[in-house]
């Protein structure tokens, strides 16, 4: 025990002690964290839009005014001719344009029928149909409160809602995906690396001639990357509820659980593959395209699974972090009990025993 | 330097032999890496172990060390059996590899206690030994910068200096001054007969002919089978040669193996 201590401790020297494991141990989680939360949000916020009332029409002001107090819109008045909506357009000031024809009020108290004109950007494909179904359902809300219930008994308004996620935001389905793929890279890359290491250098032999048993390496290996890996997964969490404001809808400890079931099926990833590699290089390759692309690929928080062709999606299955993903989705923003993630947690823990016997088994033969 | 000759013969009946084989022999599927190899080394002995490369020496020192299990034959290291006492075995023994053997990114004193530690010297001890070993090795200034930044003769003598750290009966060298300079090697050599002289056994592997004479008695291995063991002094008299060199061409010609 005193032995497997000060290994450990020999293990965080290299680890406090090379600049390019720190970068990515440190670095690399905030850096994702950021750019998935800020910079690759595919949310819709603050659309500039400019609202055409040539008429001063009454209703179209209060209509305005409701577009007003949503956080989506950034409403401007201004009286312009078509061509100076064009170029509005152009120059990329304003991202949509609602134009209400003379005698909207007039039309709606007369007739019950009144149009107005949406005009948005076509070039930006997805923001485009983004504006239209908020304005859309806005104008569904007024429209409601205008008409009386004898005018239209009719009328069936589905009031659209997107559940765990009601603003949104884009950020929350990036954040289990980040701590799928930081926690992949940390534990199997880095760990991978830090075996392999000693083989390279020739000091692995010295270990395997020492009353150091063979299998305490790997031990020793393993803890320093699963202990930094709890503080990173911490430290994501922090970010994540703090700054980008993604709720943690359920258990903490439920999804401490699930994290150290994931980071121990990685731990043992990194070790089967320096195990099986005797060049750094190699084994950062392997960790790297084998792992890292199938984990982005096939955990479904980018590219969703459900379109994916049969085949791929059993391949999907294979993948650790896919489990983890769909675990800690259903925990952290559904807030899910254990009831209902018993499932992935039962992958995880098979997948880390297959791995860690392949791993012990052929470190045994290596040695004969 | 003098020479210190043991000529003191060592059959393999010999009981207080600190190694002691008995037609060692290691199959790799139809190949014979080691051929029914015999020999016995006493306490205190510096015994060289020669032979070209692919000549079977690692894979005989790996089985001395515990590193792998005989194919058939008997062998006990510091008395204990290489087939069923390998943990034993490692207790007892210091090793050192041709490739340079530390932490590049640790100090002279993290490796001490890393390797210390490992070998289960107790925390008290290595703080008391590790001192006097700096000293000893005129590294005081280098003791808490890292190793990386030492001349290679430096981390060649600090790495023998740990493979003795935890005081084994016997210390296995393999090359161990590949690559390093003249005078160091000098230096390291007197290193090995201050152990010697305290009854470490040194089992050393080396491809300078000039070191196969400094040891005791030396052995030469060609194709697995051990053509010649004796003293370097005998060695050159039976072969009628001027130096250990000439020795070992004339067998080492024989060779019909290539490198593995």
């Amino acid at each position: 025990m005193k032995q497997l201590l000060v290994f450990i401790r020999k293990e965080f020297y290299h680890v406090f002690r090379d600049r390019r494991t720190l970068l990515i141990l440190f670095g690399l989680p905030l850096v994702q964290i950021l750019l998935f939360g800020y910079a690759l949000t595919s949310e819709v916020k603050n659309v500039d839009l400019v609202v055409i009332n040539t008429s001063g029409d009454l209703l179209a002001q209060q209509l305005t005014a409701r577009l007003q107090a949503s956080a989506l819109f950034n409403v401007q008045e201004k009286q312009l001719s078509p061509t100076e909506i064009e170029n509005e357009f152009k120059k990329g000031h304003i991202k949509a344009a609602l134009i209400f024809p003379s005698g909207f009020s007039n039309d709606l108290i007369k007739i019950q029928r009144a149009g107005f004109q949406v005009l948005t950007d076509g070039s930006e494909p997805n923001i485009s149909k983004t504006i239209t179904r908020y304005l859309s359902t806005i104008v569904q809300d007024f429209r409601q409160e205008h008409s009386t219930a004898a005018l239209a008994p009719f009328t069936i308004v589905p009031e659209l809602r997107m559940l765990y996620n009601e603003e949104g935001n884009g950020s929350i389905n990036f954040v289990p995906g980040v701590l799928a793929l930081i926690l992949m890279i940390v534990c199997t890359a880095l760990t991978s690396v830090a075996v392999v290491r000693e083989k390279e250098t020739g000091t692995m032999e010295i270990l395997l001639v020492s009353p150091f048993r063979p299998a305490m390496v790997l031990v020793a290996k393993a803890v320093p990357f699963l202990l930094l890996s709890l503080a990173n997964f911490s430290v994501i969490l922090l970010l994540a509820v703090y700054v980008l404001n993604v709720p943690l809808a359920g258990s903490l400890l439920l999804l401490f659980v699930i994290t150290l079931l994931f980071i121990a099926t990685s731990l043992s990833f990194g070790l089967l593959i320096s195990n099986a590699t005797s060049s750094q290089q190699v084994a950062l390759l392997i960790s790297m395209m084998g792992l890292m692309l199938p984990t982005i690929i096939f955990t479904g928080f980018i590219f969703p699974l459900e379109n994916m062709p049969l085949p791929f999606q059993w391949i999907s299955n294979l993948v650790p972090a896919k489990w983890y993903y769909s675990a800690v989705k259903s925990v952290m923003l559904k807030g899910l009990g254990l009831a209902y993630v018993w499932k992935e947690m039962s992958v995880l823990c098979l997948m880390t025993i297959l791995l860690l016997t392949i791993t012990v088994k052929r470190f045994q033969i290596r040695l004969t | 330097m003098e020479l210190l000759i043991n000529h003191k013969s060592a059959s393999p009946a010999d009981n207080n032999a600190v190694i002691e084989c008995r037609d060692l022999t290691k199959k790799f599927g139809n190949f014979l890496a080691v051929d029914r190899i015999s020999f016995s080394v006493k306490p205190g002995e510096i015994f060289g172990f020669l032979g070209a490369n692919g000549a079977g020496k690692t894979t005989a020192m790996r089985m001395l060390c515990g590193l792998s299990y005989p194919s058939s034959g008997h062998a006990t290291v510091a008395g204990f059996d290489v087939y069923r006492q390998q943990e034993k075995i490692k207790r007892h023994i210091g090793y050192m590899s041709q490739k340079f053997s530390l932490y590049d990114d640790l100090t002279p004193l993290e490796n001490i206690q890393f390797f210390g530690g490992i070998y289960g010297v107790p925390a008290r001890v290595i703080k008391e030994r590790s001192r006097e070993l700096v000293r000893s090795l005129g590294l005081e200034k280098e003791a808490t910068k890292l190793v990386s930044g030492l001349p290679l003769g430096w981390k060649q003598k600090l790495a023998f200096a740990i493979a003795l750290f935890h005081q084994p009966r016997i210390v296995f060298l393999d090359e161990p001054t590949g690559g390093v300079d003249p005078v160091t090697r000098r230096q390291f050599w007197d290193m090995i007969y201050e152990a010697a002289e305290k009854g470490v056994t040194i089992f050393v592997t080396t491809h300078y002919m000039d070191e196969a004479a400094y040891c005791n008695r030396v052995t030469i291995m060609v194709d697995g089978k051990i053509e010649a063991l004796d003293t370097p002094a005998s060695l050159m008299q039976q072969f009628a040669c001027d130096n250990m060199d000439e020795v070992f061409y004339r067998l080492a010609r024989t060779a019909r193996r290539k490198d593995p």
